[in-house]
């Protein structure tokens, strides 16, 4: 996983759910560039239109709540965005953004950053740096427990490893 | 040191230190998927590099979503479900013999209290209602627990909700939960487990506590638990599928929150569009017109749901402009609604009964909205976008307030269909 991220804000507020993220009626697939194709679809129909390489999510709190279906990661990380950074996550969507290396940022900064601000991110370091603004903010650290699974490469290398025990 | 039910049922299957905040590694009773969530975590168990899953009885995958295939493209993710279950000799049933998920588990006691259960799906903090610590997860997380038969659980915080006093006949298990998410929103419980007491909820018979526990996620929260009592072991005790020892919270647990609802005049809730922390009692929402109403899912398509909507429909007409769709959520609750002469009932009004399935409760199939249109729905989420056009509307109630609106065409209470 890159360590060092960059790209321009895509600004959401509080609550945003699994069901805006990819709406179920895409969910007769689990493939990525599918998923990524309707991407914020009923919350911002200039998303996957707008969206580059490299683009970070901001949002307000509770961010992925809702329904559990990974695909709402998923497609977020299909969609080319690198990050998501927001004052608070749903637990099921924290654990499967981490679960299919989609990296995330707990931070409570995010209503300082502008839609289209120049963001750039150190991941080992948890800082965010808006070159629009020339701020830096401050992410939360993970659990040590997390830091250690995100570090073996997240779960499924961690299970390849307990079942060759 | 004393313990909510939460860490009392963590403790019982972890060996680590088991303290509000810590990780544990835990073992698991039962872990199941959806024909939504089923695919990815074949894929993920493919990866993983796994052969087999850890207990082919404790392991199932329930096609209740898109089910019966609703399209082509569902129909090969049902496939692909089917012929992995086979391939592992774990738990399937085919359309016919399934329901919704929440629903049938439950009545086939392949969740008991006591238990660590593991969904893929958002509701299965459903089953807390059976005493048991159940949770959703993604798909990654479900295939880990199929090829290890453990998981990690960062033990929650508890939440102490007591709901006292002694409702009108116009109160169910709905208006509970909406009352309670109203008061502390959509994260108000976020990492946390509610764990519900109170002289109210001793009187609710079981299938309104499913409703209760149904909707802790949409106040956040991990779990929605009630400590067993006869009448649940009861129940337990008559459907078991294996052998279960019931754990109770202790009296003295000590709760990170506590609150109490008194539902002695409470009015009938209903959670406005977009949100489900939107709620208002019926009356500030009567009169807001209804395209269709939805009786079913998870948490309001049981046999005392559809009795309380056929007490309001007898021998009335569904409004000539709404149309009413009935989905029973198994088909044990669809023979008994069948044998009861519900169904008669419902015909006679005018309603639509489909097979059980999730179907429009997340724009499925089996009543999807149109641009502009609205449903008052018993389902659970009334998010943007969740039955149909992102330009619908969904408002959320008990099955009552959802016949009543039926019969009048807009927001009712029911006391007004019945006068």
């Amino acid at each position: 996983m890159e360590t060092t991220l960059k790209g321009k804000a895509w600004v959401y507020g509080d609550n945003v759910d699994t069901d805006v993220i990819i709406p179920a009626r895409y969910l007769v697939t689990s493939d990525e560039r599918s998923l990524a194709a309707h991407c914020m679809d009923d919350i911002d129909e200039t998303y996957t239109k707008g969206v580059s390489k490299g683009d970070v999510i901001t949002a307000g709190n509770n961010f992925g709540c809702g329904s559990s279906r990974e695909h709402a990661p998923i497609a977020i990380k299909g969609s080319g965005a690198s990050c998501v950074i927001a004052k608070s996550f749903a637990r099921i969507f924290y654990r499967n953004a981490i679960n299919i290396g989609l990296p995330i940022l707990e931070c409570t900064e995010t209503d300082r950053i502008a839609k289209g601000d120049l963001i750039e991110i150190d991941l080992t370091r948890g800082t965010i740096t808006n070159r629009t603004k020339d701020e830096t903010y401050h992410a939360k650290p993970f659990p040590e427990f997390l830091q250690n699974l995100i570090g073996l490469g997240g779960l499924v290398p961690y299970v390849r490893a307990r079942l060759s025990e | 040191m004393a313990m909510t039910l939460a860490e009392a049922i963590i403790a019982k299957h972890t060996k680590d230190p088991v303290e509000a905040g810590s990780i544990c590694r835990v073992s698991v009773d039962f872990a199941f998927t959806n024909d939504i969530t089923g695919p990815p975590a074949i894929k993920e168990f493919r990866k993983m590099g796994a052969k087999k899953v850890f207990d082919p009885m404790r392991c199932a995958i329930l096609p209740d979503h898109f089910s019966p295939a609703k399209d082509i493209a569902s129909a090969e993710q049902i496939k692909e479900c089917r012929e992995f279950a086979y391939e592992q000799d774990m738990l399937f049933w085919e359309v016919g013999r399934v329901g919704v998920e929440h629903a049938f588990l439950p009545e086939n006691g392949l969740v008991l209290p006591g238990e660590i259960v593991l969904g893929a799906d958002s509701h299965t903090c459903t089953h807390g209602a059976m005493g048991a610590l159940a949770t959703g997860m993604g798909s990654t997380d479900l295939a880990a627990a199929w090829a290890l038969g453990e998981t990690w659980l960062r033990v929650p915080e508890t939440m102490k909700v007591s709901y006292e006093g002694i409702p009108s006949e116009w109160i169910c298990g709905k208006d509970m939960i909406l009352a309670l998410i109203g008061k502390i929103g959509v994260e108000g419980a976020r990492y946390m487990a509610l764990e519900f007491h109170g002289e109210a909820l001793g009187k609710l018979g079981l299938d309104d506590r499913f409703t209760l526990s149904n909707m802790a996620i949409e106040a956040g929260g991990k779990t929605g638990l009630i400590n067993p009592d006869e009448k649940l072991l009861q129940y337990a005790r008559e459907r078991k599928a294996r052998h279960f020892e019931p754990i109770f919270a202790d009296k003295d647990a000590v709760y990170a929150g506590s609150l109490t609802i008194d539902v002695t005049d409470m009015e009938p809730q209903v959670a406005m569009p977009h949100l489900p922390e939107n709620v208002k009692p019926v009356s500030e929402a009567a009169g807001t017109p209804v395209d269709q109403v939805f009786i079913g899912s998870c948490t309001n398509g049981r046999i005392s749901d559809l009795r309380s909507a056929a007490r309001i429909l007898k021998g009335k007409k569904v409004h000539k402009k709404t149309r009413l769709m009935v989905i029973p959520a198994s088909y044990e609750v669809y023979r008994q609604a069948m044998k009861e002469g519900l169904f008669d009932i419902f015909l006679d009004a005018g309603a639509a009964i489909s097979t059980p399935s999730c179907g429009p409760c997340l724009g499925g199939h089996l009543g999807i909205l149109a641009a502009g249109e609205r449903c008052i729905s018993t389902s659970n989420r009334n998010f943007v976008g969740r039955m149909g056009s992102p330009k619908s509307e969904v408002v959320l109630a008990g099955p009552m307030v959802a016949a009543a609106s039926a019969v009048a065409g807009h927001i009712c209470h029911p006391k007004e269909i019945m006068a």
